[in-house]
């Protein structure tokens, strides 16, 4: 008989430990006896840290589901920062009523996830909700990474400068459409799967051998757009990108001219913005292209002299205009 | 992809922009009417391959921006009534009413669902029997005949609980509006996917009556520049008709069966244009037959008009009398996160392009 979370499970007491037990210790490798926190041993390096909640809706989707989802995102959300991720840790909240086997699914998933990208599981939390309280799973993952030396400057922007390249791993937009066709509300399906994925190795190999990367951010919530118009507002430089040169696979285009998006305001999960000097540029693009989560990579614009904040697209008929900063919410719950 | 590409295609695009450069000889004022030619021409830069002396004004095309307040207040009235569930286009959840949007009463619990079709309303309706559905009807002769199809289907399946709250539109009268009270157009871009149902001969009357081109026109950017020399051509030579650029989906006499179910289902009444006011015989409401769908007779609710903003200029700008930019409240007080007027709510409104887009 299939098996259920229920409200007991979030108990504190006999449930809760024979589920933290059962469904995380051992895919987590955690070490016994669990204790409040975990320590760790930093030896005086420099920390990144950082925090991201997961409500993604369906919770599996095609490329991936909540769990990995959620690891991926911290992963990344280091590596962007100059760091090499090292530990996590996961909260979970659970409605009452929630399948046993998706939740062994998920944890299964966050681990290989976790092992892949040499990153340890170390601590979390369990709470479970009645029923209609909250919508089957969140995750709530932590992260800490150690801060390769001399790389402070690379989450704020500080070295950006004009005529530096700017460069994507691949085509924009494949998360949020996946994870759109998985609602069972849309009268179509897609053929598209999620670029969910941890970037850490991408990114240091990169770093190893190329150090004039001046900036990084994964293209999360928001999209492209959103980044660039960060971007601007931390360098006080304008931007120049070319709509051609942004790669999309066409279910993703198809789609959004069907439905009215944009791709370059979707929310990727595998997909970072690496600002690059000139000189470096093309052997940043080769380094990228080389790995398989860098296949597509492209130069899709450069950093401009004006001092505008403005964020400027050439279209791909020729035309030119203004790429906002996103307002509102193209789709909700996306991650 | 297909019926897409060879219309972005960068050298026909360039071309066009040239041809259009040698031809122009003169100030030329164009009106695109539908919403979607709005966002399209902001979306692919258009204004920044033309000349100086070629000026595009949007006009009453919006569906979401020309619907009146009243009915925003109508729908959010039901969505705080027990046992109702809204069902709309995204397009209208951030509208702003008179002291709320149908986004906030969601916030707050009413239960309103996006749908992408009339017939998804259905659907819910089927799913939900024992509540009531009101599924918010707006657009012009492009979407007016996705709710007639609905409608039937509910007569037919005797869905009784599946309600409509109608604010269709149709074109022609708007216009007519526009040229009695005189602007200073030489064209017009005529709507190509109102046109795929009507045909080309509702805008005959514009040539006829008023000595103006029209050209009909698609939506990807070769066809809007391609319109609008075809439009330069026609002012030039001081001829004036109906004519179809828009030729892959565009016949001259539109989409006869779609025609006949909206025949079927409805009325033409007078609407309420935010921005112009009623305009008699605009509007599209349930005719007899189908009055016991009409969730305004079914269930009767009343609403105070609103106070517009008086700065606002949304009026004049829906007109093609001023732009965005002669707007002291634009990119200011009214912005897509706080749309004060009626055009900066929707992706197509004027206000909103120009906002997002333009350089």
């Amino acid at each position: 008989m299939a098996e259920y979370i229920s409200i007991n499970h979030g108990s504190g007491g006999k449930l809760t430990h024979a589920l933290i037990n059962r469904v995380f210790v051992d895919s987590f490798g955690l070490k016994l006896p669990l204790t409040d926190s975990a320590i760790l041993d930093c030896k005086g390096s420099s920390l990144a840290y950082t925090t991201d909640a997961y409500v993604v809706d369906p919770i599996f989707f095609p490329g991936g589901n909540i769990g990995n989802l959620a690891v991926c995102g911290t992963i990344n959300d280091l590596s962007v920062s100059g760091a090499v991720p090292a530990f996590i840790a996961a909260s979970f909240i659970i409605e009452e009523g929630f399948p046993l086997k998706d939740l062994t699914l998920v944890s299964e998933s966050m681990a290989r996830e976790a092992l892949d990208a040499g990153v340890k599981i170390v601590t979390g939390d369990t709470k479970v909700v009645e029923k209609g309280k909250c919508d089957k799973l969140f995750i709530t993952t932590s992260g800490i990474g150690f801060l390769r030396s001399g790389l402070e400057y690379l989450s704020e922007a500080r070295l950006v400068k004009p005529s530096d390249k700017l460069i994507i791993n691949g085509p924009l937009g494949n998360h949020s459409i996946a994870v759109l066709g998985a609602r069972n509300n849309l009268s179509f399906t897609t053929p598209v799967t999620s670029d969910c994925a941890s970037l850490n190795e991408l990114i240091r190999t990169v770093m190893d051998s190329c150090p004039s990367v001046h900036f990084m951010r994964d293209l999360t919530r928001g999209g492209l757009a959103a980044v660039l118009n960060e971007l601007t507002a931390m360098t006080g430089l304008g931007i120049v990108i070319s709509e051609s040169s942004v790669p999309v696979d066409d279910p993703v285009r198809g789609l959004c001219e069907m439905l009215g998006f944009d791709p370059l305001y979707l929310a990727n999960e595998g997909k970072v913005l690496m600002v690059v000097g000139d000189d470096d540029s093309e052997k940043v693009l080769e380094i990228l292209r080389a790995h398989h989560l860098g296949k597509q990579s492209a130069i899709i614009g450069e950093i401009a002299p004006e001092k505008n904040k403005t964020v400027i697209i050439q279209t791909s008929v020729g035309g030119k205009r203004i790429l906002d900063m996103p307002s509102g919410q193209q789709l909700p719950r996306i991650c | 992809m297909k019926y897409i590409d060879e219309f972005r295609n960068k050298d026909l695009i360039a071309r066009l922009a040239v041809l259009i450069r040698m031809s122009a000889t003169r100030p030329y004022s164009f009106m695109e009417v539908c919403g979607g030619h709005t966002a399209a021409i902001h979306r692919f830069g258009i204004p920044s391959l033309l000349p100086e002396n070629i000026k595009l004004i949007s006009g009453p095309g919006c569906p979401v921006c020309v619907t009146g307040t009243d009915f925003i207040d109508k729908a959010i009235s039901y969505s705080r009534m027990d046992n109702i569930i809204i069902a709309t286009f995204g397009d209208l959840m951030r509208v702003p009413g008179t002291s709320s949007s149908l986004e906030k009463e969601k916030a707050t619990g009413a239960d309103i669902r996006i749908v992408f079709s009339g017939l998804e309303s259905l659907e819910i309706a089927k799913s939900n029997p024992l509540k009531k559905v009101i599924f918010l009807g707006i657009g012009f002769e492009t979407t007016a005949p996705g709710t007639a199809v609905t409608m039937m289907q509910a007569k037919e399946l005797d869905v009784r609980n599946l309600l409509l709250l109608c604010a269709h539109k149709v074109m022609p009268p708007a216009i007519e509006t526009i040229m009695r009270e005189g602007t200073d157009i030489d064209g017009f871009i005529c709507p190509g996917h109102v046109a795929t149902i009507t045909g080309s001969s509702i805008f005959d009357f514009i040539p006829d009556n008023y000595n103006i081109a029209c050209v009909i026109t698609g939506f990807e950017p070769a066809d809007i520049l391609m319109s609008i020399l075809m439009l330069i051509r026609q002012v030039n030579s001081k001829i004036s008709k109906v004519e179809i650029q828009y030729s892959r989906a565009v016949k001259p006499d539109g989409n006869i069966l779609a025609r006949k179910h909206m025949d079927c289902v409805f009325e033409k009444c007078s609407a309420s244009w935010r921005g112009f006011g009623p305009i008699p015989e605009s509007g599209l409401a349930l005719n007899k037959e189908f009055e016991e769908f009409d969730a305004e007779k079914k269930i009767p609710v009343t609403v105070t008009p609103l106070q517009e903003n008086e700065l606002c200029i949304c009026g004049k700008i829906l007109r093609g009398l001023y732009s965005p930019a002669d707007c002291t409240l634009f990119a200011n007080i009214c912005n897509p996160n706080n749309p004060l007027g009626a055009c900066m709510v929707s992706a197509e409104g004027t206000c909103n392009s120009w906002y997002r887009f333009r350089l």
